[in-house]
């Protein structure tokens, strides 16, 4: 050990990336976050897998369909691949917020947090990054790797049984670019929701489930029985449910193979978009706020 | 410069008290002990100097408000809260990293150096080491970092003896250089009766004494007194007797040793001694003395 050398000789300070490290310790602490995904992608190969060995089979059937017919039909899998993976990563963001402010204290480990220089703001803000930024990234990432691996098997045996090239690659493209375009304005529809979530999780006592989930319940019911009214629950429900309509998810039959048509002018001009990202800086605000005066449980 | 500064330094829970006017001046390069029974305020104290709670009262943390400038602050304070804080999934070197990417003072050359003598492998999370090697990893995180203010709140809680003793070993020989200073809190006070430099007691929120090691020496002494010389003894005024195998043990405070010496074996009185002496009259008022006697059983 050396000796502590003095304050006139030490170099000048190595630089630090806070958030960055924060945001890496995330990711350390809660391996579901990958985890879960990439179990959903493997799920979802092992199904595909077993579907195109039976593809054989069907041979008659599939030469039958028109081309527009096939392809409709060989994009299905690659839709319902994406949509697992989506919703796994909704499933493990949700628990991820609910914990993420809360756990620390029960573990008393946001004592060791706080005796380093990271401010509450930091903290909470690299938190949210995760449903926000880095859990669209991870989805992303899985999805187009699932899809190129389904897409080279599909490619082997649709070659082998002697149905030709594969005619689901046309549409990877145009589906990615919808993936992104979808990540994208969820995270920024959905940010509300996370921010709810984290501002319970730093805020409750125990039980930052039920805290979620069961005052916004509540106070619908306090709503219809005091006034008979349903506001605050069609707030709710076209939050939850308004994407697609938000997003401007016009479905154009199937000349499009049924995917959705992005209209980013259009959600982006839509102003309850904004509202919801100002509450979800409300809310973040005040989680930041919380964090700072909530002792260790 | 003082290093931590305090002028009637309040904090209440609903109609608890923890804080109930605090003054205190320690200088830099000093090693405070606060001592106090279970529930005297010592956390809250702490916690109110590292910004970790809200307070009334002028408090200064290195010419800082740790409330207000508790960002800056922890650029040049450190502390280990309570033992098994470190968070149970954290790899050694995921540790190492941390620190290291968020503490712009952190050595990480001189954290490896301390752990290279332990037994430590940097492949382990936090759970799979014993509760002396978790807090050994944590005094290897603190001491690589240059602060100015290391706190302590018992640190070697549930610890065992081989454990405790090369903590503040290690702290005095690799940490401590004079410049820093150390606020350190626990219920072994005979382990860091000879670091301290400083002796602070606390009891219901309010220093019930303060004192330097220096003073403390000479001014607590403690008389086995020879029986034929007790009611001379006792003339004297102790502050405190208790019996031990039929001899009477009297703590004194500022009488000369030379008016002791005829009347038995005199020594300088331990933390401990003290401690029971000044907060046994105070606890039994409420009812806690069990409390307090069994914290100190061990170590009086």
């Amino acid at each position: 050990m050396t000796a502590p050398s003095p304050a006139a000789a030490s170099p000048p300070a190595p630089r630090t990336r806070p958030f960055y490290w924060s945001v890496r310790r995330e990711l350390w602490e809660h391996r579901s976050l990958y985890v879960a995904p990439l179990a959903a992608a493997g799920v979802v190969l092992f199904g595909f897998l077993i579907s195109a060995m039976n593809l054989a089979h069907f041979r008659h059937a599939i030469l039958a369909l028109t081309p527009e017919k096939r392809a409709e039909m060989a994009s299905i899998p690659y839709h319902i691949a994406a949509m697992a993976i989506l919703a796994t990563g909704l499933i493990v963001g949700v628990l991820y917020c609910l914990g993420a402010l809360h756990n620390e204290r029960r573990d008393r480990t946001v004592l060791f947090w706080k005796s380093l220089p990271v401010s509450d703001l930091m903290t909470v803000l690299s938190k949210a990054s995760i449903p926000l930024v880095v859990l669209p990234a991870i989805v992303f990432v899985i999805v187009l790797a699932l899809q190129l691996v389904m897409l080279a098997v599909n490619a082997v045996v649709l070659l082998s049984a002697g149905l030709g090239a594969p005619t689901a690659q046309l549409l990877l493209p145009r589906m990615t670019v919808l993936l992104v375009y979808g990540l994208v304005a969820m995270a920024l529809w959905y940010a509300p929701i996370w921010a709810w979530l984290l501002l319970v999780s730093a805020w409750a006592r125990r039980t930052p489930f039920l805290w979620a989930f069961l005052p916004p319940l509540a106070l619908i019911v306090l709503e219809r029985i005091a006034f008979n009214t349903g506001q605050f629950g069609a707030l709710l429900a076209y939050r939850l449910a308004g994407f697609g309509q938000a997003v401007g998810a016009t479905r154009r039959g199937a000349e499009m193979a049924g995917l959705p048509q992005p209209d980013p002018v259009r959600f982006l001009s839509n102003p309850d978009l904004w509202t919801g990202l100002g509450v979800a800086a409300a809310f973040l605000a005040a989680a930041v706020w919380v964090r700072r005066y909530r002792e260790p449980i | 410069m003082a290093c931590i500064e305090t002028r009637g330094l309040r904090k209440t829970y609903g109609a608890t008290v923890a804080l109930d006017g605090i003054d205190l001046r320690v200088e830099e390069g000093r090693i405070l002990g606060l001592i106090g029974p279970n529930g005297a305020g010592k956390s809250t104290a702490l916690n109110a100097i590292l910004g970790l709670t809200p307070y009334q009262g002028e408090l200064k943390v290195l010419g800082r408000d740790p409330w207000t400038q508790r960002d800056q602050l922890m650029r040049d304070v450190c502390f280990i809260a309570d033992v098994a804080v470190l968070p149970r999934w954290m790899r050694v070197s995921q540790a190492l990293d941390y620190v290291a990417g968020v503490h712009p003072r952190f050595d990480r050359a001189k954290a490896e150096a301390f752990l290279a003598k332990t037994d430590i492998k940097r492949t382990s999370t936090v759970r799979q080491l014993s509760k002396g090697m978790v807090t050994q990893l944590h005094l290897a995180l603190v001491m690589a970092i240059d602060a100015r203010l290391l706190v302590l709140d018992e640190p070697t809680l549930g610890l065992d003896l081989l454990y405790r003793k090369q903590f503040y070993d290690t702290l005095l020989n690799d940490y401590f250089d004079g410049a820093r200073t150390i606020v350190v809190t626990t219920h072994q006070v005979e382990e860091v009766q000879h670091i301290l430099t400083d002796l602070m007691f606390i009891n219901h929120g309010r220093i019930v004494l303060s004192c330097s090691m220096e003073d403390f020496e000479t001014r607590y002494l403690e008389l086995m007194a020879r029986p034929e010389h007790v009611a001379a003894a006792r003339a004297l005024k102790p502050i405190h007797e208790r019996q031990v195998f039929g001899r009477s043990l009297m703590l004194f405070d500022s009488v000369d040793r030379e008016r002791l010496a005829p009347l038995g074996d005199v020594r300088t009185a331990s933390i401990a001694d003290l401690f029971v002496a000044v907060m046994g009259g105070q606890t039994q008022q409420t009812g806690q003395t069990h409390q307090t006697d069994q914290t100190l059983g061990a170590s009086a």
